[in-house]
């Protein structure tokens, strides 16, 4: 059916009906159409108006003009490497978390929950219905000065050990790079969590009892079987997880403090505050180069290409 | 039978091609109203591309397809009076078994369909599971569904793509005899498509067996097997031992071969090869026209019979039969099966035998063909 | 001894549902803060228990107003995004076509795209043509980045459909139009159903893309974001806690139907 007809085959009768249908040979475009004129108009052509954006210079009273003024990259990596830095550590610490914390759930999902799965599946969504402003507020709470949890942290004297690498800043965790990692890895959590799922779930029971019969004890059978068919959903997750984070910029700004501000948060102030447009444009143009160089660098080394 | 053609199915030059590869080359074929005609090939030989050319499908790159008097060729499925039994069957998972066999009648306007639809359910004795969904039924159960469904539109043909063959083997047994009688029954054109060749010979009154997308032999059951034309017919259709041989004289009605030492008779009328002197031929027989006795009995085999000598390599004892292996100087590794009426206790690997037969049992073929065409293709098959 | 190895076989679902604690946790505090009482204007700090704001969820100024605006945004957007999307998803599954590389990417790529860089470019894009930011430049975003997430899902549910089950409605005398209607879309349906839920969850609560083209539009995500500075009025948390309860519930009671029509059918 998909098969788009060659020329029409010649007639040997004298046929009484219409000529050989020529089977969809616009219908694909006209379907394409609309969706993809939409994704060209506003994703597309946008990034063009961006990069024309950053070699611009001039000012809000007066006008920007293009003048290939390429110093203005140069300027804003040399002003904003530290938020770039940042970002990507950030962002990789909280896909490293979220893999570690993620993967046991969805082990447990996946082979070990029996009638509880479809429960826990609810409980592992259902946040997403609660904005997720509303629950990041919530960590201010968690964390929050003097309660509990940082109580407990400093009677165990993990504070020390935090303070002293850097993470946290004396009894305090809120206003911390852990405040805004903690935050990070549980926003992003679930898009981990999902595809480790998809994956586990689709691996055939019987090989775990088949490497066991061929003397795999339980770690060498995860270690030899499992892990290594749940590649996908691991590639996946972790690219799933570490995009978002690496261009986010609520966390740091709810959880952190001016030392915590990432690449997200300096675009944000520059377009919306600052309104320096060709600056803006240009830390945008660099994180979008930097995630697509990485992101393409990541796919192919993990051999997984056709992901979508 | 009445003298009604609108059953007919004539395919007139028709061939498929996708951009240079060539599905089916241009081929003619009748089927007449009424008959059972079984398409026969392995995986990739055209014979599903030749049923969805009919079915409407495809269209066919050259040629015509006409109905009767009708020319249908151009004719979109949903506009031809032919139904189709899908392979694995294709019932709508959303649709309960009811709706399923209902959906032609719908989709052509009949409003009150229940009556129709329980008569067909009962026919297939699924009269109890018509509001089950498919997925709930046995395998048995979704083919009769799939029969149903394609039946109660009363269609001038029926087709069926492998309908059986996501059927055990004892099912598929069942399926075949009650698949005769339906249409037996219901006295419609049936044309079947099929990689099985002992279905084929048990359901089909016309058998075409088709490889490379083309139709190789066309017959009844009991001639193609018989009297095949080619060694591809030959090894497909059940077990050929296939002798080279030199044409020594060919006298009258029949030809004298040299094979080996030896000397072999066949009819001339059997044979679909030239047949000048000193030219070669394939001589066929069958495992199961072979008689087989030992070396030390052999003055007590009659004359005038095709013989060839030989040493026991295997033997296999089946119950109803024993298959040999015989090595000769001739032919390595001939088959033969004896039935187990009086088993002589020397015919063990190791003994030195002689293999007679009827020359009128023996067929001649074509050397020019791959001798072994047709083998290897059932052995996939039937992995 | 014997703790020990119980420990260890059951390592993992400790694991496991330690995370899910860590998930839930924020939603805990979220339902627990709804029925505080606070001091100051912010509602960070355990005070007494009280029922005010839940007597009176509407309380704050132009809170249920960016509530009800995002949930428009959101209707619009799923019924675009999932149109076009199903469209695009059916085009690449079942044709073949010209620059069908080039058209995956273009899909492929907003999933792969840092929402602060499609919403600083899609603002430049806007502010360039001088089109005034509001209600539709919200839509329009909404629409773009939710197409992507909605051809992902319905195209896996195309590509695991059996092409005969149509080429039978067509041989049962269904014409395109009635195959269309008939079997194609019934069988697409999970499909495109979980595609539609999928935008309707990311339009609802999108927050970076439309904070930069909102212009002075509120929606219920810039609503909390606005609070957190000026001060976090209780309600938030009465509209977060019945979100999650009103999900939850949904979700059990098509559950239980599915369970209970399954049953009635065996």
């Amino acid at each position: 059916m998909a098969v788009v007809t060659e020329a029409p085959p010649p007639l040997t009768s004298t046929s009484p009906d219409k000529p050989p249908r020529r089977r969809g040979r616009w219908t694909p475009y006209w379907l394409l159409l609309p969706g993809i004129l939409w994704l060209v108009v506003f994703f597309a052509l946008p990034m063009i108006y961006q990069a024309s954006t950053s070699v611009q210079t001039g000012s809000l009273e007066e006008g920007y003009k293009v003048t290939w003024h390429f110093a203005t990259y140069w300027d804003a990596l040399s002003e904003y490497w530290p938020q770039f830095l940042r970002s990507v550590l950030y962002a990789a610490a909280a896909t490293v978390l979220c893999l570690l914390l993620g993967y046991p759930l969805a082990y447990l999902i996946a082979f070990r929950a029996g009638r509880w799965r479809n429960l826990i599946m609810i409980l592992v969504i259902a946040p997403f219905f609660t904005s997720f402003l509303i629950r990041t507020l919530a960590w201010k709470t968690i964390l929050a000065d003097g309660g509990p949890v940082v109580a407990t942290l400093n009677a165990l004297h993990v504070l020390d050990v935090t303070s002293w690498l850097g993470w946290t800043s004396g009894d305090r965790v809120l206003a911390t790079p852990l405040a805004v990692v903690c935050g990070l890895t549980y926003n992003f959590l679930p898009f981990m969590i999902l595809p480790l799922y998809t994956s586990l779930e689709r691996i055939d029971g019987r090989l775990h009892e088949a490497a066991g019969d061929l003397y795999a004890r339980p770690f060498t059978t995860f270690r030899k079987v499992t892990f290594p068919l749940s590649t996908p959903g691991v590639v996946s997750g972790t690219l799933l997880t570490f995009i978002p984070a690496a261009g986010d910029y609520v966390n740091a700004d709810l959880l952190g403090s001016t030392d915590t501000r990432m690449v997200g948060n300096v675009i944000q102030t520059q377009f919306l505050r600052v309104l320096d447009y060709p600056t803006a444009a240009a830390l945008s143009f660099i994180l979008m180069a930097a995630i697509l160089f990485m992101v393409t660098f990541y796919i192919r080394r993990s051999g997984t290409e056709d992901l979508v | 039978m009445t003298t009604d053609n609108s059953g007919d199915v004539r395919l007139a030059g028709i061939s498929k091609t996708y951009g240079s590869f060539s599905a089916v080359h241009p081929l003619d074929l009748t089927v007449p109203q009424g008959s059972f005609f079984a398409l026969l090939g392995a995986s990739g030989c055209g014979k599903t591309t030749t049923l969805r050319m009919i079915a409407g499908l495809e269209e066919p790159s050259t040629g015509t397809v006409h109905l009767g008097e009708q020319d249908v060729t151009h004719l979109p499925p949903y506009k031809r009076p032919v139904n189709t039994v899908f392979q694995s069957y294709a019932l709508f998972p959303h649709l309960d078994i009811f709706e399923n066999v209902a959906f032609g009648l719908r989709r052509r306007g009949i409003k009150s369909v229940k009556k129709q639809v329980e008569e067909m359910l009962d026919l297939v004795q699924l009269g109890e599971q018509a509001r089950k969904k498919p997925h709930q039924l046995s395998g048995g159960q979704q083919q009769r569904v799939a029969v149903a469904r394609a039946l109660i539109n009363h269609p001038k043909v029926l087709l069926l793509d492998e309908p059986l063959g996501a059927l055990d083997l004892k099912l598929r047994r069942q399926m075949q005899l009650e698949l005769k009688r339906i249409q037996t029954e219901v006295g419609i054109t049936f044309v079947h498509v099929t990689h099985d060749q002992e279905e084929a010979m048990t359901m089909a009154d016309t058998v075409a067996v088709m490889n490379g997308g083309r139709v190789e032999q066309l017959g009844a059951p009991t001639d193609l097997y018989e009297n095949p034309q080619t060694t591809f017919v030959a090894n497909f259709l059940g077990t050929s031992n296939l002798i080279k041989a030199e044409v020594d004289s060919g006298s009258g009605d029949e030809i004298v071969l040299k094979a080996g030492d030896g000397k072999l008779t066949l009819p001339k009328a059997r044979c679909s090869a030239p047949t000048t002197a000193g030219g070669t031929v394939l001589v066929g027989i069958r495992p199961e026209k072979i008689s087989l006795t030992h070396a030390d009995d052999a003055g007590e085999i009659p004359a005038g019979r095709n013989r060839v000598s030989g040493t026991i390599a295997e033997a296999s004892f089946i119950g109803v039969s024993t298959q040999y292996v015989v090595d000769s100087a001739v032919c390595p590794a001939l088959a033969v099966y004896v039935q187990n009426v009086d088993r002589d206790p020397r015919l063990v690997p190791g003994a030195d035998v002689v293999l007679h037969w009827s020359p009128a049992h023996t067929f001649g073929l074509d050397a020019a063909q791959d001798i072994d065409a047709g083998i290897e293709t059932v052995e996939e098959e039937a992995a | 001894m014997a703790f020990v190895r119980w420990f260890r076989r059951h390592l993992v679902v400790i694991a496991g549902l330690l995370t899910l604690g860590y998930l839930l946790l924020p939603n805990v505090i979220v339902t627990v803060f709804s029925f505080n009482k606070p001091k100051g204007r912010f509602n960070y700090q355990w005070q007494r228990f009280s029922v005010d704001a839940w007597k009176d969820p509407c309380g704050v100024a132009d809170m249920c107003g960016s509530l009800s605006l995002s949930l428009q945004i959101a209707v619009w957007a799923t019924l675009g995004a999932t149109l076009l999307g199903t469209m695009i998803a059916f085009a690449l599954v079942r044709y073949r076509f010209r620059a069908r590389g080039a058209v995956s990417s273009l899909i492929f790529l907003p999933m792969a795209m840092p929402e602060v860089v499609m919403a600083a470019s899609l603002l430049t894009l806007f502010l360039n043509m001088g089109a005034p930011l509001g209600f539709w430049t919200i839509l329009i975003a909404h629409i773009m980045f939710c197409l992507s997430f909605v051809v992902t899902a319905v195209k896996a549910r195309v590509m695991s459909m059996d092409p005969r089950l149509e080429q039978a409605a067509q041989d049962l005398y269904a014409g395109p139009v009635q195959t269309f209607l008939r079997v194609t879309l019934p069988l697409a349906a999970p499909g495109i159903a979980a595609g539609a839920l999928l935008a309707f969850a990311l339009s609802f609560d999108d927050f970076i893309i439309t904070n930069f083209n909102a212009g002075s539009t509120v929606t219920f995500p810039m609503f909390v974001w606005g609070s957190a500075q000026r001060g976090t009025p209780v309600q938030i948390n009465v509209i977060g806690t019945a979100m999650f309860c009103l999900a939850v519930l949904l979700v059990l009671v098509s559950m239980a139907i599915g369970t209970r029509r399954n049953r009635r059918k065996a």
